[in-house]
This record gives structure tokens, C-alpha cells and sequence, in this order.
């Protein structure tokens, strides 16, 4: 028996529609529909086709300073997360010549993950508080009079929160990118007399891209989409655009929730698209 | 099985089961004389063993200590589950079929009879609702009035009819919660870093304590927190600190956003956790704070005390809130009886006692008192100084004896209590405005 083409193509592509209707499209599909309802200020969904919860949430400076806010955490993060990310791939890949020690290390980065991601920002509070580690022991060496308020519950705690959380998702990427330059090119330019830091810009950086390009997909959507750690880290200094939205579902006002979290995925989709335009993915992985 | 009339029947004739019932939880506080009645009829006994109940809700009110008793009383399966106060509301009214006992605020009662998620609960079967406080039947507490400032307890009890959508003003049969457990919120501070009495809400936006201050960050409550303050310092008098218009929302953001801007608040929180960290951590001196949190604080060796908010002047007074069982309105036969038994477990005393070990409040104190000691009732409900050392539900040692309970008695607490937690008509505006402070 022979099935034809069409039906075979199907076949392969089931079982990732079997995962991504009822999870992904679906649920997408409800937010769409709430997005355009009113609300009657009880929870009830009043059917009917409306913009104004979009006119609302695009008209409101609310919205501007939260994404600013946001944004500007991930930016902060995706930067941090880049030098530190590809600095470590780098090392791993060029720096230690034994591939089996480079596996172990590259492992050794995984260690800090095998606790939650929650227990791992918390465990920060104990160190960067008025009483903290790192606080008692400026003020024991006599660097400092008072205690530094700016280093918990700020933005500062936010940023170091997430890089710590988000460091491996660049590594990982990288390395792997890294891992794949063919290593007589390095050496031929060392032989064309290339300087350290031109095998860096000139080769190095150029076939990492798809890397660092996956890399900062994952930071950057993981940032936005978060509101935990903003929440706890800034001791609820700051505000986040899932955190405003959330704080919506709280009082019952899914439409203007569901609005919110619209306007959330187009702008991380034309972000995506953005990252995606200056690497052809599809072509790095199947190399 | 299909012989629940019949059974129900036979079990009618013999000892009500609510007496067995009451019997037995009796036992377990080794009260006297109701050693004569040991456990179920085998019958009821089999019936109810594969009954389960869940109850839903907040973590300091749906206790899982509690749970546990309850099930081991009443010999059926019990099983708490703990969710923050939106993610509650919000199972409550979009998956109502996975609960079955919601526990609810006042403002949570009146939005689930709203949407039609609860049941009516029939006032003549709750065994002790004639020794219910009248704080919570008829709105009053030894002639004084209770303020209705928000949503308090009484405005959410009732409703007409077993299915009506809208809150009653007015006592009638049929109940959208049994009251299972309250306090009054206020201010909790470092008195050796404070420096002095702290009985006024205005301390909290004293710029002596500047970026050594937090309050509480959930926008529903966190707001009357800060209007307690404003009214305090007389910077505005509010109509309903409850149910603000928009004008009063606003003066109320902005001067929120004035005092972070200026640096008065180290932080906020939003978990009892998170404010007794802040407080043990040195990190604030004084902030919003629930009365078993600073219970907490002190466990740990650290001074911290709880305002004593007496209403003055129509200022001060402490936020009020309350939580009740609601039944949901999937629950019939064998389940339904299963729950009213279960409420009536809560009103019998043993909840009662527990909850008051950590600082809160039963609604039927007359049966608490049975499962508490004397010198543990003096201490707790009476204001007086505890003639032995008080512990907390757990058994872990709390308070030395001699010390008086912060706040003094409970009807001093209680009719201090200037407005209770809500949802305001303004929400969504309000809720907006609280984020234009967050991000600010």
C-alpha cells in the first residue's frame, strides 16, 4: 500500500498539530475573541465586537511607561546576558583544547539550573539586603557608612536577577554555533598574521550570529514576558506589562486583559521577526 | 448506590447526625461527656467515605492543619487548596465545577452570587448561627454600629431567595457565606527603631521614615491602606474609603506617586511572607501589616509591634476583612449534606481555636472558647496579660507570659474597625491608577 505525497506530509506534520492546535492556537484564538468583548465589571463577557479595549490600552501612558520600563529591563539584561554569554562560549570553545573538559564545563554552567528559577532570585535577597552579605561586609571594611538601599529593591536587583536566570539561554546557543567554525579557518588567518581581536570581529562574531541571534530571541521573550521577578527583585518599585495585565485579571477585566496580552505578542513577534531577519535561521541549524 | 433516602431516613430516627457530629468534635477537644457517642453509624460511615470536599482560597484561610482535622472528625476526605486572592476569585467564577467549597471575602460573595457560581445557604441549618457575632448577622457589636466603609461581613451575608444574584440589605433566611474567620488589619512597626507609640496611620508617610516604609502592594486593600494614611495626616476626607470616586482615587495615586518619588517606601509586598521579611530583614521600621505577621517577626527575636488604630476624630480605625465558606452551586445530596456538616464542623469550635492561636478571630467565639484554654482566651480574646506563655497553633512558643495582646481586647479591635476590604465600583480605573504609582 502507497500513500500519496500529500497524505504523507500530513502524517509527519500530525503530531506537532496535535501539540500546537489545542495549546497554542486555541487558547491564542480565546484571548483574540475576549480581546474584542466588553465586560460587565463582573467577570460576565458581553459578546459583541468592540476596539475600545484597544483604544483604551493604546491611548494610555500607562501603557507607554510600562513597556518603557520593560523594555528597558530587557535591554539592560539582553546586553549583560550577551557579553557574559558569549565571553563563556568563547572561552569554552577556543580557551580549553580538551573537548571532553570543555563538555564538563560548558555542564558545569547547567548546575545553578537544576533549582527552580524561583529559589535562585529569592536566594539573592538574603545577599544584596540593608543587612545583607554583601552590605555587612562593605561596612565592616569601612567602604561604606549606611547600608546601599540601591542594591535590593531596584532596578538594579531586577537586572542582576535576570541575568543570572537568562546567562545560559545565551551560552547554550552560542556555544553551539561556536562550536561548529572549522578551526582551520582560525588558524589560517593567525598564519595571514590576523590579530586576536580581528579572528574575533572577522570570523568569530560573524559565524556565531545564529547563535547569538537564538540567544537573544530566548532573553529577550522571556524578559517581556515575565512579571515575577520584576515584581519581587524591585520589591514592587516597578511595574511590568504582564504584571499590569495580570493585576487586570485581578479585578475581572479580561477584555482589556486579553487586549493587553494581543498587543504583548505582536510586538514580541515583530521583534522575533526583526532578530530573525538578520540570520537565516532555518539554513544555520540544518548546516 | 442508590439508598440515600432510605438511609437518610433511617439515620433520622436514631441521634441526628449533626449531634454524632457535634459529639465527636467535642471528643477531640476531650470535652466532657461526649465520650458516650464514638464515631459514625456504619452506615453514613460508608456513605461519606468517598465524599470529597474542596476548599478553596487564601493561604492564611484555608488552612490545611485544618483540613486535616476536619476530615479525621468527620470521616470524609477533605482537601485544602491554597491560591492568591485574584487567581481565587478567578477559579471561582471561570472553573466554578472545580470547587466546592469557595472560600470568599465580602466583595468575593457579592461577585460570585453576581455571577451565579454559589448557592443560597440555608441560615436554620448552620448549628450555631443564632451564636453567630451580631457583627456578622445584624451588622453591630454590643450597640455599635459596625461601619460599612467597603464591604463588610454583614452587607455580604445575605440574599433573598436560595438563588438570587444580588445582595440583601436586611437579615433573611438564606446566607452567600458562612463567616469562618477575620481580623483587623493595621500598622506593624520596630518600636526600639520607631521611637514611639505608633497609634496613627500618618506615621507610615512620616518623612522621618523615609525609605524605611513599605506597604502593602495588592491595589484592592493596598489603596484603603493609603487613604487610612491621607486621612490621618488630614490631607483629605474621604466618602467612602470602600468605594472612592474617581477624583479620590486619583488625589489618592498621586500622592502615592509624590511619597515614592520622594522615597518614603523602601518597598511593597504582597505576600504575608514578603512583609515579614521585609520587617526581620531590617530592611523597613514600619509598614501595612497583618497581626500573625508581626506575630511572626517577633518569633524570630526581633521587636515588632502591631498599631493599636483606634478610631479618633472619624479618623484611624483598623481595615477589616473577612472570610467565609460559600458553597458552590454544583454541589447536591450526599455532597451537599457533606458541606453543611463540614461548616458545621467550622462553628464547633475547634477552627475557632486554631485560627485564634495566630492572632485572628472566630465568628462564633462562644465554641472557640471551649477548645481554649483560659489563660489562652484571656490573652487572645480578653486584651488581658497572658498568665502563661502563649504558642501559636503549632505548639511553638510565641509570647512570655505577662505581655498583653497589641491592641488590647477583641471588642476593642473589632469596633475600631473603620472600613473592610472590597472591591470599589471604580476598579478598573483604580487599578490603573495603582500601576501609574508601581512604574513611576
Amino acid at each position: 500500500m502507497t500513500l500519496s505525497r500529500p497524505l504523507v506530509g500530513w502524517l509527519y506534520v500530525s503530531p506537532l498539530m496535535l501539540v500546537l492546535i489545542p495549546f497554542f492556537v486555541l487558547p491564542i484564538l480565546v484571548v483574540l475573541v475576549a480581546s474584542v468583548f466588553e465586560t460587565d465589571g463582573f467577570g460576565g463577557l458581553i459578546p459583541t465586537f468592540t476596539l475600545a479595549n484597544y483604544a483604551t490600552v493604546l491611548t494610555s501612558g500607562l501603557t507607554f511607561n510600562l513597556y518603557y520600563e520593560t523594555v528597558q529591563f530587557t535591554i539592560l539584561t539582553w546586553f549583560f546576558t550577551l557579553i557574559l554569554g558569549f565571553f563563556i562560549a568563547y572561552f569554552l570553545v577556543f580557551h580549553v583544547r580538551n573537548p571532553l573538559l570543555a563538555i564538563g564545563l560548558f555542564l558545569i554552567c547547567t548546575v545553578p539550573f537544576w533549582t527552580s528559577n524561583i529559589i535562585r532570585m529569592i536566594s539573592w535577597i538574603p545577599l544584596l539586603g540593608k543587612e545583607g552579605l554583601i552590605n555587612s561586609a562593605l561596612l565592616h571594611l569601612g567602604l561604606i557608612r549606611e547600608p546601599l538601599g540601591f542594591l535590593l529593591y531596584s532596578s538594579f536587583a531586577v537586572v542582576v536577577a535576570y541575568v543570572h536566570q537568562l546567562t545560559i539561554f545565551m551560552i547554550v546557543p552560542i556555544f553551539n554555533s561556536m562550536a561548529r567554525i572549522d578551526k582551520r579557518v582560525i588558524e589560517a588567518a593567525v598564519d595571514a598574521g590576523a590579530s586576536r581581536f580581528d579572528i574575533l570581529r572577522l570570523i568569530v562574531v560573524p559565524l556565531s550570529k545564529s547563535g547569538i541571534a537564538l540567544g537573544s530571541i530566548f532573553v529577550a521573550s522571556i524578559v517581556m514576558g515575565d512579571f515575577f521577578v520584576t515584581k519581587v527583585m524591585s520589591g514592587g518599585g516597578s511595574a511590568s506589562v504582564v504584571g499590569a495585565f495580570y493585576e487586570d485579571i485581578s479585578v475581572l477585566q479580561y477584555p482589556s486583559a486579553a487586549a493587553s496580552a494581543v498587543i504583548l505578542t505582536v510586538i514580541l513577534l515583530a521583534m522575533v521577526s526583526l532578530i530573525l531577519r538578520t540570520v537565516d535561521i532555518r539554513k544555520e541549524i540544518t548546516r | 448506590m442508590k439508598h440515600s433516602s432510605s438511609n437518610s431516613k433511617r439515620n433520622s430516627s436514631g441521634p441526628s447526625r449533626r449531634s454524632i457530629l457535634k459529639g465527636a468534635a467535642a471528643a477531640v477537644g476531650a470535652a466532657a461527656g461526649s465520650g458516650a457517642v464514638t464515631g459514625f453509624p456504619t452506615i453514613w460511615a460508608q456513605e461519606i467515605k468517598d465524599i470529597e470536599l474542596r476548599h478553596v482560597g487564601v493561604s492564611y484561610s484555608v488552612v490545611k492543619a485544618i483540613g486535616d482535622q476536619a476530615a479525621k472528625d468527620l470521616g470524609f476526605k477533605v482537601t485544602m487548596q491554597n491560591l492568591d486572592t485574584s487567581a481565587a476569585i478567578n477559579r471561582f467564577i471561570t472553573q466554578p465545577n472545580s470547587v466546592d467549597i469557595a472560600d470568599l471575602e465580602g466583595w468575593q460573595a457579592k461577585l460570585a452570587a453576581k455571577r451565579g457560581v454559589i448557592q443560597g445557604i440555608q441560615a436554620k441549618k448552620i448549628a450555631e448561627f443564632n451564636n453567630f457575632l451580631p457583627i456578622f448577622t445584624k451588622g453591630e457589636l454590643d450597640g455599635h454600629k459596625i461601619p460599612r466603609q467597603g464591604i463588610s461581613p454583614y452587607e455580604a451575608l445575605y440574599i433573598e431567595k436560595h438563588d438570587s444574584t444580588e445582595l440583601h440589605d436586611g437579615v433573611t433566611d438564606w446566607l452567600t457565606n458562612v463567616p469562618q474567620v477575620y481580623n483587623a488589619d493595621s500598622i506593624g512597626y520596630r518600636p526600639d527603631l520607631v521611637g514611639h507609640t505608633v497609634t496613627q496611620w500618618k506615621d507610615l508617610i512620616d518623612p522621618k521614615f523615609k525609605g524605611k516604609a513599605a506597604i502593602l502592594d495588592v491595589p484592592a486593600i493596598g489603596i484603603m491602606d493609603a487613604a487610612l494614611c491621607f486621612e490621618s495626616a488630614g490631607l483629605i476626607t474621604y466618602g467612602n474609603k470602600g468605594n472612592m470616586t474617581k477624583k479620590e482615587i486619583d488625589f489618592t495615586c498621586d500622592k502615592l506617586i509624590e511619597l515614592k518619588k520622594s522615597g518614603q517606601f523602601r518597598a511593597t509586598w504582597t505576600t504575608f511572607d514578603q512583609s515579614v521579611q521585609l520587617m526581620a530583614a531590617g530592611e523597613v521600621v514600619i509598614q501595612s501589616m497583618w497581626s500573625p505577621a508581626v506575630a511572626a517577626v517577633r518569633v524570630k527575636q526581633i521587636p515588632c509591634t502591631y498599631a493599636p488604630v483606634n478610631v479618633k476624630d472619624g479618623k484611624e480605625g483598623y481595615r477589616g476583612w473577612c472570610n467565609g465558606m460559600g458553597l458552590m452551586k454544583h454541589l447536591t445530596g450526599k455532597k451537599l449534606d457533606a458541606a453543611y456538616e463540614y461548616m458545621n464542623w467550622y462553628m464547633s469550635g475547634w477552627q475557632g481555636a486554631f485560627v485564634s492561636r495566630y492572632g485572628y478571630y472566630s465568628p462564633v467565639p462562644s465554641t472557640a472558647k471551649k477548645f481554649m484554654t483560659p489563660a489562652e482566651y484571656t490573652f487572645w480574646y480578653e486584651g488581658k496579660p497572658a498568665p502563661e506563655p502563649v504558642t501559636d497553633p503549632y505548639g511553638v512558643p510565641m509570647e512570655v507570659a505577662g505581655t498583653v495582646r497589641d491592641g488590647g481586647s477583641f471588642t476593642d479591635r473589632v469596633t475600631n474597625i473603620s472600613c473592610w476590604n472590597t472591591l470599589m465600583d471604580e476598579a478598573a480605573y483604580m487599578n490603573k491608577r495603582w500601576n501609574d504609582f508601581k512604574v513611576a
